[in-house]
């Protein structure tokens, strides 16, 4: 079975998140990069489908040069081997356009299963593998949290969560699965792993090697424009409920509700 | 300068998710239990970490002492003392490597870098630490085996490990030219675990003594030649230094960013208390010593790697490290003030580690005397 992860780098969610001055974007000079969690998941159940029954993982990502790190991550954990497509006119795409160029890398490979978290955690789009999906002209099965493949290898069937029910669903293979949390639990690299990743096969594309036209990305071809990001509001003070005895408080709370808060 | 490499990175990163995830949400709880979490050993074994500096040949990492420095120091700015069980894991295995042979490398060392067996270092005796030439046990050699006598204090992960490497006497006339080493198992006849010792901090790690009483060991199980276990457990110690300097320059820097962050965010006379001068101060002291002992550690390091003699060189960067790792901690209690004085804030656990770390492998006024004796020969 052939499988591959598409992967996302995103800052870690420990750092402190400071707005760039137009306003439109994050400074990203003092952030620590990492692999988007959902992505990970992704990573994992490829493996754990390998060790069951055999062939190759593949992990492709999108980015700039630093993508490298974390395509090595997933080496390190045991995916056979990467491709990164960098190229600078990539700057600023939107997610239909990271999915376009997914589709031309992925096209030529081989595959039966393709995981992509079920977004990343840095703009929380969660458009990337639906429209991967509608591009490859293949099914999707997304958010989900348990996978079962068919035993004649030919279908799987999955689980997602819905309102504390579960949602089992099937679709024959190749399919794109989205990873909802709870899927697995991630393994770490281990240190073999790790000295192993560097001699893993990484190739690099750009657009043009994907045959792909330059001005179909970048921030100019968006077809969702970012107008503003903005911090989240400061939080107002707490207040505290005072009176003498717990029923005098328990008004004073039940009047606070109704009156200022508006919630009873 | 000691940029990490790429591989380097990843190493450190791995351990640094891992003792942030499994071992730092845990601590305070196994401290108090006094609990040695059996488990992350296993897993790290796994992992491939249990032998990280041994050759990949019998199962390590093939790291070398600088890589290692890096990720115990990684693992010290999440979890203080968290994984102060391996640089002694590694004081077993590292001799055993060096001058063991090929049967007790098969035989033992491979089951220490699989993490399938824990090792312990016995050298410390009731009357005997820094001055380990004076250690009593004795070794007794008949026929095919020693027959050993004495006791041994303060052994790291004893009754927990499955394996000791045990300095006794076989010449006692001789003072450090009559010690030689021995492979003891565990279920050795006559070997005895003793109680555990109740200490002021890392009871999350076991600490015991041990008592030989006519144990046996087959000679087989003796790691070099008759009377040359000195050699190798200085040579072992030097490694071991390196690693204690690692953890004690990680200690610091996460008594330090508590420090850091608690100082930008407690309002005392209307402002952070960063603003004052007098704690600024204070961190940039902690600061600029937490480098200086990350640079001794990694300069240490980085000659052993390159096979020269670093007797002095380990040992300024152990003494230093821990010196600083007292002063840094102490600080930072000092400057969380009562917060820092309760268990929730945790920098009150690193000071009372950090003092364990100048005792160890060498107290610092013995590190002292190793560093003028270089300087006077």
């Amino acid at each position: 079975m052939n499988i591959i992860v598409c992967l996302k780098q995103v800052p870690d969610t420990e750092s402190q998140i400071k707005i760039g001055s137009d306003k439109k974007s994050i400074v990203t000079d003092d952030i620590k990069w990492v692999m988007n969690p959902y992505d990970e998941f992704g990573v994992e159940e490829a493996l754990r489908m390998k060790e069951k029954f055999g062939g190759t993982v593949t992990v492709v990502g999108v980015g700039p040069k630093r993508v490298t790190e974390t395509i090595r991550t997933a080496l390190a954990m045991g995916a056979d081997k990467g491709v990164l497509v960098n190229d600078d006119a990539l700057n600023g795409s939107d997610s239909i356009a990271i999915a376009k160029a997914l589709a031309a890398a992925i096209r030529p490979l081989e595959y039966d299963v393709i995981f992509t978290g079920q977004r990343g955690v840095d703009d929380d789009m969660g458009v990337v593998g639906a429209a991967l999906a509608e591009f490859l002209g293949i099914p999707q099965l997304s958010l989900i949290i348990k996978i079962e493949v068919a035993e004649d290898g030919k279908s799987v069937k999955a689980t997602r969560p819905v309102e504390g029910q579960a949602l089992i669903i099937e679709a024959p293979l190749p399919v794109l699965i989205t990873a909802q949390k709870g899927l697995n639990e991630p393994r770490y690299a281990s240190l073999p792993g790790i000295m192993k990743a560097k001699k893993k096969p990484l190739e690099e594309k750009t657009l043009a090697d994907l045959g792909l036209n330059a001005g179909e990305f970048g921030s100019a071809a968006r077809k969702v424009k970012v107008l503003e990001i903005t911090p989240p509001p400061e939080r107002g003070g707490g207040k505290i409920v005072t009176g003498e005895t717990p029923q005098e408080k328990a008004a004073e709370l039940a009047k606070l509700l109704h009156e200022e808060a508006k919630v009873i | 300068m000691f940029t990490p490499t790429e591989e380097q990175q990843m190493l450190i990163d791995m351990m640094g998710k891992f003792a942030e995830k499994e071992i730092a949400p845990n601590i305070l709880q196994w401290e108090e239990e006094g609990k040695f979490a059996r488990h992350i050993f296993d897993k790290l074994g796994e992992l491939g970490f249990c032998g990280m500096t041994i050759t990949e040949e019998y199962g390590g990492g093939g790291l070398g002492y600088m890589t290692y420095a890096m990720v115990l120091e990684e693992g010290a700015i999440k979890t203080g003392g968290g994984l102060g069980f391996l640089p002694l894991h590694l004081a077993a295995a590292t001799p055993i490597e060096a001058f063991g042979t090929k049967e007790q490398k098969e035989k033992y060392l491979t089951k220490m870098t699989a993490g399938k067996a824990l090792g312990a270092f016995a050298l410390t005796e009731p009357n005997a630490g820094s001055d380990a030439a004076a250690i009593m046990t004795s070794a007794v050699l008949r026929g095919d085996r020693y027959v050993l006598n004495g006791a041994k204090s303060f052994i790291t992960n004893a009754g927990e490990a499955e394996l000791y490497l045990v300095m006794a006497k076989t010449d006692k006339d001789k003072g450090a030219n009559g010690i030689s080493s021995f492979i003891v198992e565990k279920d050795a006849p006559g070997f005895i675990v003793g109680q555990k010792e109740k200490k002021m901090g890392l009871n999350y790690i076991s600490t015991r003594g041990l008592t030989f009483e006519e144990c046996e060991v087959p000679l087989a199980n003796r790691v070099g030649e008759e009377n040359k276990g000195f050699l190798s457990a200085m040579y072992a110690l030097d490694g071991s230094r390196i690693g204690v300097a690692a953890s004690a320059t990680g200690i610091s820097q996460a008594a330090l960013n508590a420090a850091v962050s608690y100082a930008k965010q407690r309002y005392a006379f209307g402002q952070p208390i960063a603003n004052f001068q007098i704690i600024q101060f204070m961190l940039a002291d902690m600061e600029t010593e937490t480098v200086a002992s990350r640079m001794l550690a990694y300069r240490a390091a980085s000659m052993k790697d390159e096979g020269k003699k670093i007797a002095a060189a380990a040992a300024m960067a152990k003494r230093y490290a821990t010196d600083t790792a007292m002063r840094v901690t102490t600080n930072a209690v000092q400057i969380l003030g009562g917060y820092g004085y309760m268990k929730e804030y945790t920098v009150e656990r690193y000071m009372r580690e950090a003092k364990l770390l100048q005792i160890v492998e060498g107290t610092s006024q013995i590190q002292g005397l190793v560093v003028a004796r270089e300087l006077l020969k």
